[in-house]
């Protein structure tokens, strides 16, 4: 009864969507030649994915519905388990860091090089990470901050003649100062809001790059960017990959450190509160301006480190490589792999940028799969794919009567 | 300065202004009843645009008189466009009702990027030229050097819109709705209305004129693509939170100051930020007056 019910409501789902999407998947014309193109089976196909997908869609609709209504368990994952017990962890992180020191001696400099990008995504979900999964600040403007580090290298570079290692932490504290600069202002503001506000922030820092001609070169960018030496030795092409490869496993170390010590510490835990609910947070005491702030000035921190390896790995720079979207792929990255987790975090920035790399094909779905990614994931699993479990302090000392 | 070239960035800013108005109403209708920036609001003005392309074209091809195409691609745009964001709102926005509102508005950027990709897929990156569908009438030829009579078109379009718009809401039975599902959802519910049914109907309004933006810009300026919707959106929205969002006067007053400021700003000092300067505009007001021009403050509680 139920399930037939369901089969024609798929059905009605299948022949609206067949409507909706007539005539920008069905025609095409060119206003050039004046003709029209049918494409009827594109119709076909929209009626057959969308009565699957309706059903799919409800049947997970009614599971999430059904969970709702259990007690709410705090019992942890599969993965929380793993990573919660040393007999399985210990061994997994030794074969994992054996295989990440030969990584790129085993496979070609063209994987070693998409690993590179990949693993820039997973400093910078990582650092956005602070400001959205901990602290709760949505910030589509992180890539402003990303482009701050990318060209403060670069122009640097072409004015002083500052090296890579100046650069990396010169970059980071040019784009912590933006963060302060921006974030100093809009604190005041609600979670959408800030969100808004941010993203003409990042849109104004790449209209700029693009207009103003005299100090960034405008939209022909920046080229022959340097990349790091090692101690004045003469690298090759290959070494330097391999090298800037270490530097950034490194920093994606430093980065896990730094965050893991930031999440139990008194800081972390203030960002936490003022996610949950900031006027509660403020009565509790908490300086609200303050505590953003500090999330602020250190992803954008973490976001200008990583500009400064980009542009070294790229050797080229443009404006064209900080828009919107690429602060939507960070975000999409985080929210896939769960706000506020690490290893979430990681997974998640792996996944979307590796996964598109490796199916070529694939390739031109990309920025669409990432719509998908980031509805499904609100609407039935807001905590991503390894969600974060809150700590739980127990009184562990004798209760006194 | 002469007058004549101050009239004509005047009457251009109005021009501006209006179409800015008719895509500023649905952000600010949405964010009313239920407190949520439309990121993708943006994409269904995009939509209506293709859509009235696709069908003017197809129908011009067919050999239909012009008034007949005109007719016709704007009711498609509507209908299209009304179903899109009545479909948006029942996929990405429903399920997460009761969600916290980060997550809303992140299925809203996914929307927004889905579109876009969606229409990029399905058609092309390119520009697309796009017929101009109102002509230039001979009776208005000595003050064409004002503004032109497909100007003229956009701004008594966008006021009879607005003058529809407002009787719906002040007058008609949905309308009453309307402002009191806006003012408590859970009351309204009370009270027997159907909350589930106004906000759809928000979104169908709000899509709708979106679209007739959509078309009326799209003929102005002559050509389309995939990525239109972004920017619009974002200036429509610097507007409804210029004038103050939720407000409907708010809006349309928005709309207007931001399409002179621009207007004066690239036709007095530099064209080359013109985008930047609306975004510095946003900022400054969020800052120093969140609420806008005519929007009411308001106080959050536990």
């Amino acid at each position: 009864m139920t399930a037939n019910n369901e089969i024609k409501r798929s059905l009605a789902a299948s022949v609206w969507f067949m409507f909706l999407t007539f005539p920008i998947m069905v025609i095409k014309v060119n206003t050039v030649t004046h003709t029209v193109e049918w494409r009827w089976a594109n119709m076909l196909w929209v009626g057959i994915g969308a009565f699957f997908l309706s059903m799919l869609w409800r049947y997970l609709l009614i599971k999430k519905e059904m969970g709702n209504n259990k007690e709410t368990s705090d019992k942890p994952g599969l993965v929380q388990t793993i990573t919660a017990n040393p007999r399985f962890y210990i061994p997994a992180l030794v074969a994992l860091g054996v295989f990440i020191l030969v990584f790129p001696h085993l496979f070609s400099m063209y994987q070693t090089s998409i690993m590179i990008s990949a693993l820039i995504y997973v400093m910078l979900g990582l650092g956005l990470n602070i400001v959205v999964g901990l602290a709760g600040l949505l910030d589509l403007g992180y890539v402003a901050f990303f482009a701050v580090g990318a060209y403060s290298y670069a122009l640097l570079n072409l004015t002083y003649g500052i090296t890579f290692w100046v650069a990396l932490p010169l970059g980071g504290l040019l784009a912590g100062c933006f963060g302060i600069l921006l974030g100093y202002p809009v604190l005041r503001l609600r979670g959408d809001y800030l969100a808004i506000v941010t993203l003409g922030f990042g849109e104004i820092i790449r209209l700029v790059l693009e207009n103003w001609n005299e100090f960034s070169h405008g939209p022909s960018g920046i080229a022959n960017i340097p990349k790091p030496s090692l101690f004045g030795l003469d690298l090759t092409l290959d070494q330097k990959t391999i090298y800037l490869f270490y530097i950034l496993v490194l920093l994606v170390l430093f980065t896990i450190f730094v965050i893991n010590r930031l999440q139990d510490s008194r800081i972390g835990r203030a960002w936490v509160a003022l996610k949950d609910d900031e006027i509660a947070c403020q009565a509790m005491g908490i300086d609200k301006a303050k505590t953003k702030l500090r999330a602020f000035a250190l992803g954008a921190t973490w976001a200008g480190m990583g500009g400064v390896i980009f542009a070294a790995k790229t050797t080229f720079i443009n404006p064209a490589s900080f828009t919107i979207w690429e602060s939507v792929i960070i975000l999409c990255t985080v929210v896939l792999g769960g706000m506020g987790s690490i290893l979430g975090v990681i997974s998640g920035a792996l996944l979307l940028i590796l996964l598109p790399e490796y199916l070529r094909d694939f390739g031109q779905f990309r920025m669409i799969t990432f719509g998908i990614v980031l509805v499904l994931m609100m609407v039935f699993r807001p905590g991503g794919m390894i969600e974060n479990v809150r700590k739980t302090y127990t009184f562990k000392g004798k209760m006194e009567n | 300065m002469d007058f004549d070239y101050f009239m004509q960035l005047f009457l251009g800013g109005l021009t501006r202004g209006s179409i800015y108005a008719l895509i500023a109403l649905g952000y600010t209708m949405v964010y009313g009843i239920i407190q949520l920036i439309n990121f993708a609001h943006g994409e269904i003005y995009m939509i209506g645009a293709f859509t009235g392309l696709i069908v003017s074209s197809v129908l011009t091809m067919a050999g239909m008189p012009t008034l007949g195409v005109v007719i016709m691609a704007a009711m498609a745009a509507v209908i299209y466009s009304s179903a899109y964001g009545y479909t948006m709102e029942k996929i990405a926005y429903k399920p997460l009702r009761n969600a916290p509102r980060l997550s809303a508005l992140i299925s809203a950027i996914g929307m927004s990027l889905f579109l876009q990709n969606y229409v990029l897929l399905a058609q092309t990156s390119d520009f697309l030229p796009f017929p101009s569908l109102i002509p230039d009438f001979d009776f208005w030829e000595p003050y064409a050097h004002l503004i032109s009579s497909p100007e003229l078109v956009i701004l008594a379009t966008t006021f009879v819109v607005m003058m529809l718009l407002t009787v719906l809401i002040k007058f008609t039975r949905i309308g009453k709705a309307m402002r009191a599902t806006s003012q408590d959802k859970i009351m309204a519910a009370l009270l027997g209305i159907n909350v589930d049914r106004i906000i759809s109907v928000t979104f169908v309004v709000g899509s709708a004129t979106a679209a007739i933006g959509g078309l009326l810009i799209a003929s102005h300026i002559g050509q389309i693509n995939f990525y239109m919707g972004f920017i619009a959106g974002i200036k429509a929205f610097v507007a409804a939170v210029l004038g103050g969002i939720g407000s409907i006067p708010g809006a349309v007053l928005g709309s207007f100051v931001l399409g002179w400021t621009e207007s004066f700003f690239t036709g007095y000092i530099s064209s080359d930020y013109e985008d930047v300067f609306a975004f510095i505009i946003l900022v400054v007001i969020l800052i120093f007056r969140p609420s806008g021009i005519l929007g009411k403050s308001e106080t959050q509680k536990v």
